[in-house]
C-alpha cells in the first residue's frame, strides 16, 4: 500500500502530462458543425441567374433564376460550397473547384451575403463549378446552414443530410486526404450512382 | 533680513500649498479616470430594441455567447459580420418574444454548443461543472486524512509502550541528559 502511494505523484504526473500532449495537438479553432447527421435546413432562394457578360463595366444582370429549395440535395451526393466575391479565399480555391467539378463531382454554390451582379460577373470571369447556385444575399440560409465565413464546403448526401463540413480552402490536399475519401463513401452508399462519372 | 526669509521661504510653501490644492483634483481625476476601462461594449445597439427589459436581456445575452469566428470574444465585443448578424438575429428573437431558453437552442442548434460560454449542464459537461466541487472534496478528504493519520500516530506511541518500558525510556532519558550534560559543561560541577 505505501508503495503504490509513492508512485501515486508519478501517476499523476503521467495522467496530466498525456492530456496536455492530446491538447497540444487538437487544434482550437476545430469547431464541427453542428449540423452533421441533420438535413439541409428548409430554404425557399431564388438560383443565381447567369450572365455570360465580363464586362464589368456594363451594370449587372440582377435578373434571378428560379426559386430552389432544400429538395435540389435530394438524389445525388453533393458538395455544398459557400461562396462570396467579398471573400479572397474563395478565389484562391476557385480554379480547384472547377478541376473537382469537372471529375464529375456536383458542387452546389451558395452565394453567401454577395451582391448579385458581381457573383455572375464572378463566374462569368472565372468559370462556373457550379451545377447550381442557391442566391443568398441575406444570409439566412448561410445563418440557418451555421455558416461564419466563407469559404466552407458541406459533404451532402443523396437524402439532403449533412455529413461533413470543411471550413477553409478545399484544396488538393483536403480534398485528397478528406473530402474525397468520405465523398465516396456516401457515394458508394448511394443508389444509382456507381455508373456515371 | 529674517524676516525677508521668513516671509520668503513661507510664500514658497504658500505656493507649494497652492500647487497642491491645484492639482490633487486633478490627479484624483486622472486617477478616477484610468479605473474607467469598463467593458465598452455595453453601449452597443441598445437603442435598437423597443423596451428597456428587452435592451437588458439583449445585453446579458451577447455577453453569453462566443462568437463562432472570432473565438476569444463574445458576441458583444465582436465586430466581425457573423457576430453582427448574430446580434441581429438575436434582437429579432427578443422582439418577436423568445425566451432566453429558445434564443439559447435556436444557436445552438445552428452553431452547436461552442457557442455557449456557459456551457449546458449534460452527460457531455458533467466532468467540467463537477471537477471543481469534486477536486475541492478530495483536498478536504486528503487534508482530513492527514490531520488524522497524524493525531493517530501520536497516540499509537503513547498506547504500544507498556508502563514497564515506559520507565525504561524515562531512565534512558535522563541518562543521556545527564551526560550530554557533562559533556557540554565539564566544569559546571566545579563552579556550583
Amino acid at each position: 500500500m505505501a508503495r503504490i502511494k509513492l508512485f501515486i505523484p508519478l501517476i499523476i504526473f503521467v495522467v496530466l502530462a498525456g492530456m496536455l500532449y492530446w491538447g497540444l495537438g487538437r487544434d482550437p479553432n476545430a469547431m464541427p458543425s453542428a449540423l452533421i447527421n441533420r438535413p439541409v435546413p428548409a430554404f425557399q432562394l431564388p438560383e443565381l441567374g447567369l450572365s455570360q457578360d465580363t464586362d464589368t463595366t456594363k451594370p449587372a444582370l440582377t435578373e434571378q433564376g428560379e426559386l430552389l429549395d432544400e429538395s435540389l440535395f435530394l438524389g445525388q451526393v453533393s458538395l455544398l460550397n459557400v461562396w462570396a466575391t467579398w471573400c479572397v479565399s474563395c478565389r484562391v480555391e476557385h480554379p480547384y473547384l472547377m478541376d473537382i467539378a469537372e471529375t464529375g463531382v456536383r458542387i452546389i454554390g451558395l452565394n453567401y451575403k454577395d451582391e448579385v451582379g458581381a457573383a455572375q460577373q464572378w463566374l462569368a470571369r472565372y468559370g462556373n463549378p457550379y451545377a447550381q447556385t442557391i442566391s443568398d444575399p441575406s444570409g439566412g440560409l448561410g445563418l440557418d446552414l451555421g455558416v461564419f465565413g466563407a469559404p466552407e464546403t458541406y459533404l451532402v448526401d443523396h437524402l439532403g443530410v449533412i455529413h461533413y463540413k470543411h471550413i477553409g480552402v478545399v484544396d488538393d490536399r483536403v480534398w485528397r486526404t478528406t473530402l474525397q475519401p468520405k465523398y465516396q463513401q456516401l457515394r458508394d452508399a448511394s443508389p444509382g450512382q456507381d455508373n456515371d462519372s | 533680513m529674517t524676516v525677508e526669509q521668513a516671509t520668503g521661504i513661507h510664500h514658497l510653501s504658500a505656493q507649494g500649498f497652492a500647487n497642491k490644492r491645484i492639482f490633487f483634483p486633478i490627479k484624483a481625476f486622472l486617477l478616477l479616470f484610468s479605473l474607467w476601462c469598463l467593458p465598452a461594449w455595453s453601449v452597443i445597439e441598445v437603442d435598437r430594441l423597443s423596451s428597456p427589459e428587452l435592451s437588458a436581456r439583449y445585453q446579458q445575452l451577447v455577453a453569453e455567447y462566443r462568437c463562432p469566428k472570432c473565438q476569444n470574444q463574445n458576441l458583444a465585443e465582436s465586430n466581425s459580420p457573423i457576430s453582427i448578424d448574430l446580434r441581429a438575429e438575436i434582437r429579432r428573437l427578443l422582439e418577436e418574444g423568445a425566451s432566453d431558453a429558445e434564443i439559447s437552442d435556436y444557436l445552438v442548434a445552428r452553431y452547436g454548443e461552442f457557442v455557449l460560454y456557459r456551457p449546458r449542464v449534460q452527460a457531455t459537461t458533467y466532468l467540467l461543472w463537477l471537477a471543481p466541487a469534486a477536486l475541492l472534496l478530495m483536498g478536504l478528504l486528503i487534508v482530513v486524512f492527514i490531520i488524522r493519520r497524524q493525531q493517530r500516530g501520536v497516540s499509537a506511541t503513547q498506547s504500544t509502550l507498556s508502563g514497564e518500558e515506559q520507565a525504561a525510556l524515562q531512565a534512558l532519558l535522563r541518562d543521556t541528559e545527564n551526560r550530554q550534560d557533562k559533556n557540554t559543561h565539564p566544569n559546571k560541577a566545579e563552579v556550583e
